[in-house]
């Protein structure tokens, strides 16, 4: 445990200290939030809006900001490969499974303060947080959002010599993600090939997690949420810890 | 009991032998040196002695420890100073150590005051509270080695430890790895492609080569053994100017370069003249003429008929200094 507080704590350390990227990456979470939000609000009405588009889309911003924050941070092992600061860890008398729960949490850790600046923000535009136990529900997803795509930056990077494929892994991986999550639309009202694209993507378990722990209500089941992303985070964890056992220095 | 043993080790990348088969041990508290032009394999040897490249074949063992068996013994009783910077940039100097202690499970009050030492040692800590990304290169690389002390290592490796560094902090380190080495005893394996560093620095030195290690000795020895004195002479004949000597009884060894000859004789001040007039009785010009005592520089010349300075011309040096600068 010493180990994976070592890593995580340098994660942290690292991430509060570049300020640039904290706020840098709040910019796209927020012009979705007020763009969409303020200008679909009056136009869009649609079953599971009950809060107006704007309340509808927060939870999936939410989501947006702590995926991307977190493959990010999973990424950025490739840095650290680049920079020759893996060697220092990969040489010392520790395991790379520690290693990698170390990098996994810290980047999690990360996300889930991104996703609660874009909540609070939330709160400024007329999010209402009724129930204690509703807001608990949301952080629990955001963590699982954050561990498993963290998880799975880190399978990536294993496998990526340099950052020149980061681009491809944002535009073709990542996006289609979000887009495909239901982050923007309620999927009760897509046509049902579409909705059953939806429900092959994990995020939209996180998504609607999250709405149901803010908003009270969800097209999935909440429990059924929680299990789908708690076996995808799993899955991602055992996956990247397998990837990072072989990375080569 | 040795802190290194090697025996018959070799690594291939793709069918390329990096590392040819060595074998070699180094005691208890030496300063072991592995000389050679870039791309000789010093590297490799290292990765592979500190576990982080698998050999192809061979065997090693690390105060006591296989290298294949028992990883985690070696990695817990050596440090390392890697050829290219490690440090998180984002992170302080003290932050860098503590993690470092942390990662080698030193406990709390002990890491703290190892840290505060060393860092006092190397003369950094005055500036420990600094990001790691406002300091110099020497200042990186005193930071480093200072790291790779912190968990007490009875094997400390450096691998070109002063690569890019100006002569006086060259100087300082040099000073400092001998300290260390008499004052804790810590046995010291360390590469370079200097040959002064070598010379000055090194018990026992090992010339590494396209992989394999063609001499091993301590410096002293390895100078002598190819004779007395060296003669370097500069000639636009010198092909024939090498015709005419070969054939003297006083010549121990010859060589044609790029640009000159060097013959290793004994006594090379009363054979002066008489090159001179040989030369001239045949009509061939010299341009300049020199006599020193041999360097490490002439023992790997005259064993692999290269200089290493002919090797260096490479630019991946530079532009490794280059990348330190600017990191
Ligand atoms: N991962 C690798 N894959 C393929 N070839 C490699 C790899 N690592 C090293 N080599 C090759 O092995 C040879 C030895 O490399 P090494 O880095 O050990 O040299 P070195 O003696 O340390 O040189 P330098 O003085 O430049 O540091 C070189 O030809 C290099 O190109
Ligand atoms: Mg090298």
């Amino acid at each position: 445990m010493d180990i994976v507080y070592t890593i995580w704590l340098r994660n942290v350390k690292r991430y509060l200290r570049s300020r640039s990227r904290i706020v840098g990456s709040l910019g796209m979470p927020l012009f979705f939030l007020l763009v969409l939000g303020f200008g679909l609000n009056s136009v869009v009405t649609l079953p599971g809006m009950e809060h107006g588009y704007t309340g509808f889309i927060i939870p999936g911003i939410i989501s947006m900001s702590v995926l991307f924050t977190s493959v990010f941070s999973g990424i950025q092992i490739i840095w650290d490969k680049q920079f020759g600061f893996l060697k220092e860890t990969l040489v010392a008398p520790v395991s790379r499974l520690e290693i990698m729960l170390g990098q996994t949490i810290g980047g999690a850790t990360a996300s889930v303060i991104q996703g609660l600046i874009i909540l609070v923000l939330s709160l400024l535009i007329g999010l209402n947080i009724t129930s204690i136990p509703g807001f608990l529900i949301a952080i629990v997803f955001m963590v699982l959002i954050g561990l498993s795509f963290t998880a799975f930056g880190i399978a990536i990077a294993s496998r990526m010599e340099d950052m020149h494929g980061f681009q491809l892994i944002i535009n073709f991986v990542v996006f289609p993600i979000f887009g495909l999550s239901g982050a923007l639309f309620p999927i009760d009202s897509l046509p049902s090939w579409l909705r059953s694209l939806t429900l092959l993507d994990p995020l939209t378990y996180g998504v609607e997690g999250i709405r149901y722990g803010l908003l009270g209500s969800s097209q999935v089941n909440p429990l059924l949420s929680f299990v789908v992303l708690t076996g995808f985070t799993v899955f991602m964890v055992v996956f990247g810890a397998y990837l990072f056992r072989k990375i080569s220095i | 009991m040795f802190a290194i043993e090697v025996e018959n080790l070799t690594k291939e990348f793709d069918g390329f032998v990096a590392v040819d088969n060595i074998s070699f041990s180094i005691g208890k508290g030496e300063i072991f040196g592995l000389l050679g032009p870039n791309g000789a394999g010093k590297t490799t040897t290292m990765s592979m002695l500190s576990t982080t490249l698998k050999p192809t074949s061979g065997k090693a063992y690390v105060n006591g420890f296989d290298i294949l068996k028992n990883e985690d013994d070696v990695r817990k009783s050596i440090g390392i100073v890697f050829q290219d910077q490690s440090l998180d940039e984002e992170l302080t100097a003290y932050e860098n150590m503590d993690f470092h202690g942390r990662l080698y499970r030193v406990p709390k009050e002990e890491r703290q005051k190892k840290i505060a030492e060393l860092l006092k040692l190397v003369e950094l800590e005055d500036k420990k509270d600094n990001l790691v990304k406002t300091y110099s290169g020497g200042m990186r690389r005193r930071l480093e080695i200072a790291r790779g002390l912190l968990h007490e290592p009875d094997v400390l490796f450096l691998d070109e430890p002063t690569l890019g560094l100006d002569p006086q902090t060259r100087n300082h380190l040099w000073d400092y790895i001998e300290k260390l080495n008499g004052e804790k005893g810590i046995t010291l394996i360390l590469t370079t492609h200097y040959m002064d560093e070598a010379d000055k620095l090194c018990n026992r030195v090992a010339i590494i080569d396209r992989g394999k290690i063609i001499a091993s000795d301590t410096p002293e020895k390895l100078k002598d053994s190819i004779g007395g004195d060296v003669i370097t002479i500069h000639s636009p004949q010198k092909n024939d100017l090498y015709e005419i000597i070969k054939d003297q009884t006083w010549v121990k060894h010859l060589d044609l370069h790029d640009s000159s000859l060097t013959i290793s004789l004994q006594n090379a001040g009363q054979h002066v003249a008489e090159i001179v007039n040989l030369s001239s009785e045949k009509g061939i010009s010299i341009d300049d003429i020199s006599i020193h005592k041999p360097t490490l520089e002439d023992v790997f010349l005259h064993y692999t008929g290269r200089t290493i300075r002919e090797e260096e011309a490479n630019t991946k040096d530079r532009m490794r200094m280059m990348q330190r600068v600017r990191r």
